[in-house]
């Protein structure tokens, strides 16, 4: 059983999120990045999986060097290994054409990685590279067991769930609650040390799109407080000023 | 030229947030001079279907497969890409959702087509086709360029005015080639909450959190829901103890709302919860404590215990209805 789980490194979710240089680049300053929680959870799987059918797991990002602590971090939580592809993630083809073509190379029985990055919010990539590598893709994945050759899943829609079955090889863009989050241990930690991480070059510059600039929302207004014991007012704003109701 | 529409059906009628996707095609292809085709898979009557001409489609293709009900990702692919061709079509609008997403993936790679996901706004077409995104879970808008002949865009939903003045549109039948591989994945049930108002597609929402103390709590809020025709949400401690199923969850890693009309009960409003309700247009606050950060991001509030200001402003909604 060999798994690969996709990651990526975007800003924590507590983060302010600015952008300089005219808003066309993201503002680094002072911002911590984390393995993204979608990607997290199917990390978290994924390690599961691999326990409990032997097996490797490999842990891929598309990145520049400052993603490698994200990287450390995976494999502490427990993959065996690392695969950091050299260059900026500009678009979700340019990612996607990256993962397939290792994924080709390594023949892997099943691709996790999260139902969308937090920070571009596509949910795209686990799709594309299903299509690139002609195999199923199934997401927003809650629940994910395997039995031999068969995975029996779970996958979120609006207002409930939906169970499949399917045959590996296959992609899956997972969410919670697929598994719980692992903290790395320091014995994880230790390991990651010297666990392998492997720099590839990437192997095709396809884009479809490419991102011009930023904006920032317009600031929020101070809040209107109203009296508990005067909920009739609030149900008037909320008739006649917010007409809303 | 055509636009062709991704439209999905539940209940027999077409869904709140396909008809907002028929909307702003119909003013891009107003601003294009294209035609707007919708397409629909599945068993759905065609009175139905119809209706996205009230949003301003001309046609409707219907590909009628019992086999097509279930939202299986890659036929659904397949087919939406045979329609494409059919009507040769340079772009594909469809509303960002569960199956949309999944389904959109793939097609990038079938039309070799540019994506832009989470759409706030028209395409700006001077030198460029330049289109504004939602990203940051809405803290922050890109613009992004799409530098592909074939374009689809993911709409955000309830960022686009619906459009209902339009006549019935025609519906013809369309044939596709399907194969068994399309159908690799088997699902096998569907657990669905009926007679519930759709969390997603909700125009007012009213969420509970930990300051509901517990699950025999929730009538309070279900009360206030059902007075103001909302859908109930709850916050990621309420999904994760169990007191709520998790489809309800709003936040970061939850389900995104966008309602005209958005009511915390008993949130603290922890950024990753924000970041799920950023998009409502107007959101009030019920929290004892005045220190509650939600307070900041709230246009309305009320420092008062929730167990004595539900129920107030239950019967005060009531008395409006």
């Amino acid at each position: 059983m060999k798994i690969l789980v996709c990651i990526t490194h975007v800003p924590d979710t507590t983060s302010k999120i600015q952008f300089t240089d005219n808003n066309t680049q993201f503002d680094k300053t002072g911002v911590q990045f984390i393995i993204g929680p979608y990607d997290d959870y199917a990390l978290a799987r994924a390690v599961e999986l691999r326990d409990q059918t032997g097996g490797s797991l490999t842990v891929l990002n598309v990145g520049e060097a400052e993603t490698e602590p994200t990287l450390r971090k995976a494999l502490a939580i427990g993959a065996d290994e690392a695969i950091r592809v050299n260059a900026f993630p500009s678009d979700s083809l340019f990612v996607a054409n990256q993962i397939a073509h290792y994924a080709t190379e390594g023949g892997y029985d099943l691709i996790l990685m999260g139902r969308e990055s937090i920070d571009f919010n596509g949910g795209m990539v686990h799709g594309m590279v299903a299509e690139m590598l002609g195999m199923p893709s199934i997401s927003p994945v809650m629940k994910l067991d395997l039995e031999g050759e068969t995975a029996k899943l779970a996958r979120e829609i609006e207002g409930g769930k939906e169970y499949l079955e399917v045959n590996l090889p296959f992609v899956a863009g997972c969410q919670e609650p697929i598994a719980e989050w692992k903290i790395p241990n320091m014995r994880g930690i230790m390991s990651a040390r010297t666990k392998p991480l492997n720099v590839v070059e990437a192997v095709s510059e396809d884009a479809a799109t490419k991102t011009i600039s930023y904006e920032l929302p317009p600031a929020k207004g101070a809040v209107k407080l109203i009296d508990k014991d005067n909920v009739e007012e609030l149900v008037q704003l909320l008739q006649n000023e917010a007409k809303v109701l | 030229m055509s636009i062709l529409v991704y439209i999905e059906h539940a209940d027999g009628a077409i869904k709140k947030t396909s008809l907002e996707a028929v909307s702003y095609a119909t003013a891009l292809a107003e601003k294009e001079g294209k035609e707007v085709v919708a397409v629909a898979l599945g068993t759905i009557d065609q009175g139905a279907l119809a209706k996205a001409g009230s949003a301003g489609a001309a046609k409707v293709l219907q590909v009628e497969d019992d086999k097509l009900n279930a939202g299986i990702i890659q036929a659904h692919a397949n087919v939406v890409a045979q329609a494409f061709e059919k009507v040769g079509a340079d772009t594909l609008v469809l509303a960002k959702s569960s199956l949309g997403d999944a389904v959109a993936a793939r097609l990038t790679i079938k039309l070799k087509a540019g994506l832009v996901s989470n759409v706030v706004a028209l395409p700006e077409t001077d030198g460029g086709y330049k289109v504004k995104r939602s990203i940051y879970t809405g803290k922050a808008f890109a613009y992004s360029e799409i530098t592909t002949a074939n374009k689809i865009l993911a709409v955000k939903k309830n960022a686009v005015a619906l459009k209902a003045d339009g006549a019935d549109a025609s519906v013809e039948k369309l044939e596709v080639t399907l194969s068994d591989s399309d159908f690799a994945a088997k699902i096998t049930s569907t657990d669905k909450a009926t007679d519930e108002i759709s969390l997603p597609e909700a125009d007012i929402v009213v969420s509970g959190g930990r300051g509901m103390k517990g699950p025999e709590n929730w009538n309070l809020i279900e009360d206030l829901a059902k007075a103001m025709g909302a859908a109930t949400g709850c916050s990621k401690p309420v999904s994760d103890s169990g007191w709520r199923p998790h489809h309800e969850h709003v936040g970061q890693t939850g389900v995104k709302v966008a309602p005209s009309l958005y009511v915390a009960v008993g949130i603290s409003g922890a950024i990753q919860h924000l970041a799920g309700v950023n998009a409502s247009k107007y959101i009030v606050v019920i929290n004892k404590d005045p220190e509650a950060p939600f307070f900041k991001a709230a246009d309305y509030g009320i420092v008062g215990d929730a167990f004595e200001v539900l129920p107030k402003l239950t019967e005060a909604v009531k008395a409006i209805k």
